[in-house]
């Protein structure tokens, strides 16, 4: 819609926060730097710093949050809320100039609180987790440095900055999973974590060149902008300017790194591995915060993919394709895992998922809220598995050796437990039911009947999934560790407490945030409540960015300003309004979304689907692993098919093998022989060509010359005057007659010549 | 004027003393006695002092007689006895080499021959001389060369001392 | 008479004097050739001062006259010593500074 010409626009209110939510990321910078110089010697060895910058940038984000609200009530009906924006320039090559800042609108807020909160909550929890462990000080600075990073990423105004922030989180990764990289393992996850999400950045740097040099030309024209800068792009992308095959390479690319970074088919194996490192990063990179960078980026450079791969168009495109399999595949892996954290892990895949099906199908909202909702319930249960492990199984995770009939002795950690798994199937009135359905709903509104079918089947699977988990943890018979047997630890890399042996609650350290983050899995669905109306959408009044033309003043230079106009499109061609046609009068800097009406009708289906596979999952699990009926124990083993389907996702579809054997092997293999060959023969080879060389020099410099020739001139000059002098020698006789003699001939001689000479 | 006669006379003194002092000088170098050879040295030196006269010279044949014949070859007489010289034969008195001195000498007389005849040929003595007198000596002695005479007599004061010390026998 | 038969006489003598020189073995003999040698320079000093009439030639031979007595004083008593001590004065076996 437009402005009529008569309206005015009303003042955005800011306010300090929103202006300085820059600080969010600062201060655990330099928290990190603290804790990296100085933790040792604190008393509580750098865990209050890291505490307390995380808890400084929760109140940044808070106040900016409330800023922000009140910023977007105070914008007009239609009006186009503006976000706040704030550069610096860092440095200026061949003529680009290369900024620096903050880009804070309702997206960046709802992500930057999600991230700080779940930060502060897991660095709480890990001052009694890792008690006593013996890299506790930089665990706390890899863990600072990484909210840092994932912040610096989110309210990154620049894609430089972003890429910036997404790297540094890549490397915290890498450092907190092999936190105990003693053992092998552990380093080997780290590394398949780097290496596989390295293959995706390839993407990422591709695509931000891409649309640097395609939107550059455009942004510096019309906005004063760089190709860098966000929202130049995003108004770049709906402004019909864009090659259609630049930006759908563009958009292929910087998908390929969310496939990556998040945890799509095919790159998804690294994500159940990077359960090695210890549960509190878990809880916060994979799960809620650092996997969600890929869908952050998705749903911040929307236009690009709304554009690129024709969002809201007759077919689907490779985002919904992808993340359909990748919620399929991850759910029936969730299955066959006996490691807990394995199968939350699992669930964590499936559920990114939900979130690309969500932005793929243009329900860009509904999975910005699967965003939010998704990370407070998943970082409760990996807080849970956590707690289970700390003071339940001795520190294991296998459900199946370890747990049982924990819920009596953990009451606290299974209610917990139990309220966040609800509201991951999306059971009514919990967080999960508000954004999974209202995904799964817009998905179907928009025409794509098929994937929303798809949807319904993951929240099948996902029921069934976690409920067998629940029954194996907090029912049955305690096994294991829980019943109080477990070995001697050999080498003591965990916190060492005092020996308990029978399961018990948690500390309040643990308990307390996963209270906290128990109670907003159920209510943090009210943000946006669809089913109860409009005034319930308070996330779509305050996050979803409006489809409204901006005319945008520009300052061209000292004295000059005026409003840009976007050459007028063909008639008929504008009939929506930042759509993919060319806005008229202005600039469009988000497209205009479809949103499904709700109906009780549909909810009532996928309820009953998710208790359909509740009720049947817990049937099963207790005939299988309660009463171990004969019908069901040993039924792979029986059972050809059933045995074939169960090696089938035991060994993950063989994709581990298939990337370790096929591609690194095959790649790497004859690169490293290759070097390894020119090391040995050419590098060495010239190496000992020249030493050789040196010393038969050297030989036949001593042999020939020294030897043979200057001390057989020495020699020879010697001889000759011993030769001369013994010759000689004999006329010094010493007798006088000899005197005489010699010299009365001498005299003779010498008279003869002077007279035959002068006569 | 010195007369024709006169001249002749001297010629044949002259000859007949100079084949005398060869004679003698050969039987010097060649004989096998030493005290043989002491006895032909005082002819060659007589000879010698003979022929000074002839030469108008006649206080240094005075001198001669006096110095050498007197006092020189009684000296070699003295070193001849003192020396333990053998009474008559001795055999073994020349260097191995001796034939070598035959050339030597003969070359040197070559040499010093053609010098000679070449340079003054027939170039007469003069018949006449004017006689040189003691005092004539005497004043050349005593006027330019006289720092030859005071080399001379320290000369013969050093041997003097020197041969007394070296004949010491403590 | 001629000048150059007293010269000659004087190189006979003197070549004599010199094959006396070398080919004598015994000290005082070797010295009695160097007085021949002597004795004929005298008689060529003569022999020219009488040819250019001065008085020159007279003085040094009167000088020479002294010199050789001097000399045969000294190597007389040279030639004792040295018989003292090696109780032969044959010059051959003088063979000290032999280099």
């Amino acid at each position: 819609m437009m402005l009529a010409a008569t309206e005015t626009l009303s003042p955005l209110t800011g306010g300090w926060f929103l202006n300085n939510v820059w600080l969010a990321p600062v201060v655990p910078t330099i928290g990190f730097a603290i804790i990296v110089l100085f933790g040792k010697r604190l008393p509580k060895k750098g865990s209050e710093i890291g505490v307390l910058s995380l808890l400084a940038s929760l109140v940044l984000a808070s106040g900016a949050a409330l800023q922000w609200i009140q910023r977007v009530g105070s914008a007009g009906e239609s009006q186009f809320v503006s976000p706040v924006v704030r550069t610096w320039k860092w440095w200026q090559a061949g003529g680009a100039d290369f900024t620096i800042g903050q880009h804070i609108d309702g997206l960046t807020v709802v992500v930057l609180f999600v991230v700080a909160f779940i930060s502060t909550l897991v660095q709480i929890y890990s001052l009694e987790y890792l008690r006593g462990d013996r890299r506790y000080t930089h665990f706390f600075a890899a863990l600072t440095l990484f909210s840092a990073g994932m912040m610096a990423m989110v309210i990154a105004e620049d894609m430089i900055l972003f890429l910036l922030g997404w790297e540094i989180m890549g490397l915290c990764s890498f450092m907190l999973i092999g936190h105990w990289w003693e053992d092998g393992a552990n380093s080997r996850a780290a590394l398949k974590a780097f290496f596989t999400v390295r293959t995706g950045d390839m993407g990422l740097l591709v695509g931000i060149a891409v649309l640097f040099f395609a939107a550059n030309e455009w942004t510096t024209s019309n906005l004063g902008l760089s190709g860098f800068s966000i929202r130049g792009i995003s108004a770049w992308a709906l402004s019909g300017d864009p090659n259609s095959t630049v930006i759908l390479v563009a958009a292929v690319a910087l998908f390929i790194a969310c496939i990556g970074k998040s945890g799509q088919f095919p790159l998804h194996t690294w994500l159940p591995d990077a359960m090695a490192g210890p549960t509190p990063v878990s809880s916060l990179l994979h799960s809620s915060t650092m996997v969600v960078a890929g869908v952050f980026l998705v749903a911040r450079l929307y236009p690009v993919f709304y554009t690129g791969l024709d969002i809201l168009g007759p077919s689907s495109n490779v985002i919904m394709v992808i993340a359909a399999i990748t919620i399929v595949i991850a759910a029936a892996l969730a299955f066959v895992q006996t490691d807990i954290k394995r199968v939350l892990a699992y669930s964590t895949v499936s559920q990114l998922g939900y979130m690309m099906l969500g932005l793929g199908a243009g329900a860009w909202l509904p999975a910005v809220f699967h965003i939010f909702t998704h990370a407070f319930f998943k970082a409760c249960l990996f807080l849970c598995a956590g707690s289970i492990s700390h003071s339940a199984s001795h520190h294991s995770f296998d459900m199946k050796k370890d747990m049982g009939g924990l819920r009596k002795h953990m009451p606290i950690t299974f209610a917990a437990w139990t309220v966040s798994t609800l509201a991951l199937c999306g059971v009514f009135p919990f967080s999960g039911f508000f954004s999974k359905d209202e995904i799964i709903d817009n998905v179907g509104g928009n025409g794509y009947t098929f994937f929303m079918i798809v949807g319904l089947g993951g929240a099948f699977l996902t029921a069934a999934y976690m409920t067998r988990a629940t029954y194996l943890t907090f029912f049955g018979e305690a096994r294991g560790a829980s019943a109080g047997e477990h070995e001697t630890h050999g080498d003591d890399a965990y916190a060492e407490h005092a020996t308990h042996s029978s399961p018990h609650e948690s500390g309040a350290l643990i308990t307390v945030p996963i209270a906290i983050l128990a109670v907003l899995a159920i209510f943090s669905g009210l943000f946006n409540a669809t089913p109860f109306g409009e005034s319930w959408e308070y996330l779509k009044k305050w996050a979803e960015p409006r489809a409204v033309v901006v005319a945008e003043p520009y300052a061209g230079g000292p004295g000059a300003s005026f409003v840009i106009t976007v050459p007028r499109a063909a008639e008929g061609d504008d009939k929506s309004p930042c759509g993919i046609a060319t806005p008229v009068d202005g600039v469009c800097y988000a497209p205009k979304l479809n949103h499904a009406k709700f109906k009780w009708s549909k909810a009532m289906l996928s309820l009953a689907i998710v208790f359909a596979g509740i009720a049947i999952s817990w049937m099963l699990s207790s005939a299988l692993y309660g009463r171990r009926d004969r019908r069901l124990v040993g039924l792979t083993q029986r059972n050809g098919l059933a045995r074939a389907g169960y090696r089938l996702l035991a060994n993950k579809y063989y994709l581990d093998d298939l990337y370790e054997r096929g591609v690194v092997s095959n790649v790497a293999g004859p690169i490293a022989r290759a070097a390894y060959w020119f090391n040995q023969f050419v590098l060495d080879g010239i190496l000992h060509g020249v030493a050789r060389f040196t010393r038969a020099l050297g030989r036949f410099v001593y042999r020939d010359i020294d030897q043979r020739i200057v001390d057989g001139a020495v020699n020879a000059s010697a001889d000759a005057t011993k030769t001369v002098g013994a010759t000689v020698q004999p006329i010094q006789s010493g007798r006088v007659g000899h005197y005489g003699a010699l010299l009365f001939a001498t005299a003779a001689v010498a008279a003869l010549v002077f007279v035959i000479l002068y006569t | 004027m010195i007369s024709a006669e006169l001249l002749v006379a001297q010629n044949i003194g002259f000859s007949v003393i100079a084949i005398v002092m060869i004679v003698a000088a050969l039987r010097v170098v060649t004989t096998s006695n030493v005290v043989h050879a002491a006895l032909w040295l005082v002819v060659v030196l007589s000879g010698a002092a003979a022929q000074y006269v002839l030469l108008a010279a006649e206080f240094v044949a005075v001198t001669q007689v006096l110095v050498y014949i007197g006092a020189v070859m009684v000296l070699f007489l003295f070193g001849t006895m003192l020396t333990r010289a053998r009474i008559g034969a001795e055999r073994d008195l020349n260097n191995p080499y001796w034939k070598l001195g035959i050339p030597v000498a003969g070359l040197l007389f070559l040499a010093m021959a053609i010098a000679l005849v070449s340079s003054f040929g027939d170039e007469q003595l003069p018949s006449d001389p004017r006689v040189v007198s003691v005092g004539e000596i005497s004043d050349q002695i005593f006027g330019p060369y006289l720092l030859p005479f005071w080399g001379l007599s320290f000369v013969l004061l050093a041997a003097i001392i020197g041969a007394i010390v070296l004949a010491r026998k403590d | 008479m001629l000048t150059s038969q007293f010269l000659l006489l004087g190189a006979v003598l003197f070549c004599i004097g010199v094959y006396g020189v070398i080919a004598r073995k015994n000290a005082v003999l070797v010295l009695m050739s160097i007085e021949l040698i002597l004795n004929s320079v005298n008689i060529n000093l003569l022999a020219f001062a009488l040819r250019n009439g001065s008085a020159d030639g007279h003085t040094f031979a009167l000088y020479i006259v002294a010199i050789a007595a001097a000399e045969v004083g000294v190597g007389l008593a040279m030639v004792l010593l040295i018989y003292r001590n090696r109780r032969s004065i044959g010059l051959d076996e003088l063979s000290e500074m032999r280099g």
